[in-house]
């Protein structure tokens, strides 16, 4: 049973790489590239080709980095989750995680589908999900920053968190 | 007042901000 944390943690930080290195990839390349391929008008190439993959891999693999964090905490899960004593740093850090899943499940994804057509809009509609979808986007990556620091260091870093 | 999470700037330091405040916090709060 020794294993299971060992392939946990390799799970959750290959899966976790995946998740942020996309969330990282839409904010940094995707959102600005769209902006300037809109202008020239070739962004049809990248909503229809490039944003639905990105999409697919980005959502699966916050499910998989979410059910690979719970098993690595294992018996700690409840004691996480409470910010119990000894485990507030990786507590916040898997709340932090937690509210990132729900957000792309529950507001960016939905919103995303509109925008490229999956699901019926109205163009109003379509723009009040582009809206509504940056700006999720955005807190993501803003809550990634607190996240991957309590998640770094919040079960093992004694010097930073007094433990 | 502009939302800070329009620009990438905005939301790294929103997010350094965060960091802070949440570290304060358990320090101070949790352990």
């Amino acid at each position: 049973m020794d294993l299971v944390p060992v392939l946990a943690r390799w799970l959750h930080f290959l899966a976790g790489i995946l998740w942020v290195g996309l969330l990282y990839y839409f904010n940094f390349v995707q959102i600005p590239a769209l902006k300037a391929a809109t202008a020239d008008g070739t962004a049809a190439g990248i909503t229809k080709h490039v944003a639905p993959r990105a999409l697919l891999y980005f959502r699966w693999a916050a499910v998989v980095t979410w059910l690979a964090g719970a098993a690595l905490l294992g018996a700690s899960f409840g004691a996480a989750f409470t910010l119990a004593k000894g485990y507030a740093g990786i507590g916040i850090g898997a709340w932090l995680g937690t509210i990132m899943l729900a957000n792309v499940w529950g507001i960016i994804w939905p919103n995303q589908q509109k925008i490229l057509g999956m699901s019926p809009a109205t163009d109003e509609a379509k723009n009040k999900a582009r809206r509504v979808a940056l700006l999720a986007s955005r807190a993501n990556m803003m809550l990634s920053i607190p996240m991957l620091f309590f998640m770094a260091g919040g079960l093992t870093h004694k010097a930073a968190f007094g433990l | 007042m502009k939302n800070p999470l329009d620009s990438i700037w905005g939301t790294i330091i929103s997010g350094l901000i965060l960091t802070a405040i949440l570290y304060a916090a358990v320090r101070n709060l949790l352990t």
